[in-house]
């Protein structure tokens, strides 16, 4: 500690650990200098969820909760509340930016293998941060109450109905009613406006806490807490702050520029940020054309619908739910699934590194078939890509075992 | 601290009691929140029988009523297409031809799931995930069979129905469309009845 603190700071340091924080987690936190841009996106995660959390308090000033006012509550935002329709596409557009980032942010830890110990849990927060974000993506979809909200919760909530015995039960306990109705719509307000979120920042906290607890990993894998100086300040690492925050400047300004530039020039971004079908109210007897969900479930959208064969004594219905659980649930288990003994693709064997990239054409190929209407090539399609999808997973004990490795250096290469 | 003199059991008795009251009470405090979530009163309340009149429903013909927030589809089929529930082309091709594992009322249990055969009353709702299938009552080639005899096709995962809502084999729905309990009076059905 400085003697040259001003008074006030001494006050409060004794008081509250402001200027202890502050070096912890910015200042003193010493991340590796050989950080690439795909480490941007965790940063860039934050700064969208600070502007949903902003966006969304205000779109609830106006909006409605019911059935019968919730379809017109959106169009008296688009239409009549002043910067109503800009506030609404800030978060619409939020939500797909939020699991662009979150996409990549995850897959940047599969390249580099930033799950690996000491980092499971980190990866464990995130998974969980994933998998409410779905839920709060989800819920939020339904609000508007279109066409594509209505039937989009219709299929989603059904799928607790493949459980076997509790099921139908544990279904229409979720709805609160036999089929999806405004009771349904109030209670994921309720959800997604303030219990997911508590839970979310709650999470997002415990990801950074664990993140500083050991410390960032790199593009190259190295531990550089080997390494320290006399100081004990790792050799190959600089303070988060100044050289990070403002070193991603130029990165963040590039993002908020596309980011606002979909805002203003294209929200609806074609259909797929915003479906058009969901201009319509809902129409609870008639589904419309080709029902599926926005983006970023198409994944595991089509590994379900893939899933048209039963199995031994399990039906296709819970085959397909249970596949597409497991698509989920093998993400929380990779650090375990990964016995590779170098962390980055880079010094991973050429197994490891195919794996890789047809893991990432396969879950952009999956992503693009969930919005695509159910045809005989398609789903011929999306059965091959499951299969590549769920091999990553499952094969991944062999390969990264049983192939040769390139040794990893000591120190940050030059 | 010193642990001197401390009775061991007692404290570890003291603790699971603490502990076990405790859970109780966790759970008890539970119970109204968990139950809350279930369908209200007034949500069970609303499922009253509707009656239909199909005095102007054409042979070919399909009307879509409402019964507890379902589609309910009310088709007239075409002699043709009732002739065609029993042929061996379409019945070799469905999963549960008899409705042995299906939803039906006694009386509708037979190849044309119905009270009178020409008129078909059925649930629109898909037994995979409850979207409301089409009504393609043509038979001709469609993307997703080329051998189309008819029926209903659901838009969302792509299950493929006969004209009495039999679901073809290797499908994503398990079972076939739900027949809902319905009395026919004339030219006036009522679904949420059943005949006395």
């Amino acid at each position: 500690m400085s003697s040259s603190k001003p008074a006030f700071m001494e006050w409060l340091d004794q008081r509250l650990p402001v200027t202890n924080a502050y070096e912890k987690h910015l200042s003193k936190y010493y991340a590796p200098r050989n950080l690439n841009f795909w480490w941007v996106f965790g940063l860039l995660a934050t700064l969208i969820f600070v502007n949903q959390i902003l966006t969304g308090i205000w779109l609830t000033m106006s909006y409605v909760p019911s059935a019968e006012e919730a379809f017109r509550s959106v169009e008296y935002i688009m239409r009549d509340v002043q910067s109503g329709w800009l506030i609404r596409y800030m978060h619409s557009t939020g939500a797909s930016a939020f699991f662009v980032v979150v996409y990549l942010h995850m897959f940047r830890g599969i390249m580099y293998g930033s799950y690996q110990k000491p980092r499971e849990l980190i990866w464990i927060f995130g998974c969980l941060i994933y998998l409410l974000l779905m839920a709060e993506g989800f819920m939020g979809y339904v609000l508007p109450w279109g066409q594509m909200s209505y039937w989009g919760a219709q299929v989603i909530i059904s799928l607790f109905g493949a459980i076997p015995v509790i099921g139908d039960g544990l279904a229409e306990w979720i709805r609160g009613d036999f089929l999806i109705s405004g009771i349904t719509l109030n209670r994921f307000f309720a959800l997604h406006v303030i219990a997911l979120p508590l839970v979310l920042a709650l999470l997002v906290v415990l990801h950074i806490l664990a993140l500083h607890e050991v410390g960032s990993n790199n593009p190259d894998g190295i531990d550089i807490k080997k390494h320290k100086d006399e100081y004990g300040r790792p050799l190959d690492g600089i303070p988060f702050h100044p050289y990070y925050t403002l070193g991603k400047l130029p990165m963040i300004i590039i993002f908020l520029m596309v980011f606002t530039g979909v805002i203003f020039f294209f929200p609806e971004a074609g259909g797929y940020f915003l479906e058009y079908a969901n201009f319509e109210p809902a129409n609870t007897l008639k589904t419309p054309d080709n029902i599926h969900p926005v983006w970023y479930f198409g994944a595991y959208y089509a590994i379900l619908r893939a899933v048209d064969f039963s199995l031994f004594f399990i039906d296709a219905k819970l085959l397909g739910v249970m596949l597409m659980g497991a698509a989920i649930a093998l993400l929380f288990i990779l650090p375990w699934l990964d016995r590779s003994p170098v962390r980055s693709w880079r010094y991973k064997g050429i197994y490891s590194k195919v794996a890789i990239v047809v893991f990432a054409i396969s879950f952009a190929i999956l992503s693009w078939l969930g919005i695509q209407p159910a045809t005989a090539l398609n789903n011929a399609l999306a059965k091959l890509f499951s299969v590549l999808y769920f091999a990553f997973f499952l094969l991944m004990p062999f390969y990264t075992k049983y192939e040769k490795t390139k040794p990893v250096p000591e120190r940050v290469p030059e | 601290m010193t642990q001197d003199g401390v009775n061991k059991g007692r404290r570890r008795f003291l603790y699971v009691a603490t502990g076990t009251m405790g859970s109780i009470a966790a759970v008890g405090v539970a119970t109204p929140f968990v139950k809350s979530w279930f369908p209200s009163e007034r949500a069970k309340a609303i499922g009253a029988p509707i009656s239909v009149d199909i005095g102007t429903l054409e042979p070919g013909e399909m009307r879509i009523a409402e019964w507890r927030g379902k589609p309910i589809f009310i088709v007239r089929r075409t002699a043709e297409a009732v002739a065609r529930l029993e042929s061996d082309e379409l019945v070799g091709r469905l999963a549960d031809p008899d409705s042995r594992q299906s939803i039906q009322p006694g009386y509708a249990q037979n190849t044309a799931r119905s009270i009178s055969p020409d008129l078909l009353v059925i649930e629109g709702v898909c037994t995979h995930l409850g979207c409301a299938p089409q009504y393609r009552p043509n038979v001709e080639p469609q993307p997703y069979n080329e051998n189309w005899l008819g029926g209903f096709f659901c838009p969302c995962h792509g299950s493929q129905f006969d004209m009495s809502g039999r679901v073809y084999r290797n499908m994503p729905a398990p079972t076939n469309l739900v027949v809902p309990p319905h009395v026919i009076a004339g030219t006036v059905v009522t679904i949420g009845e059943e005949a006395s």
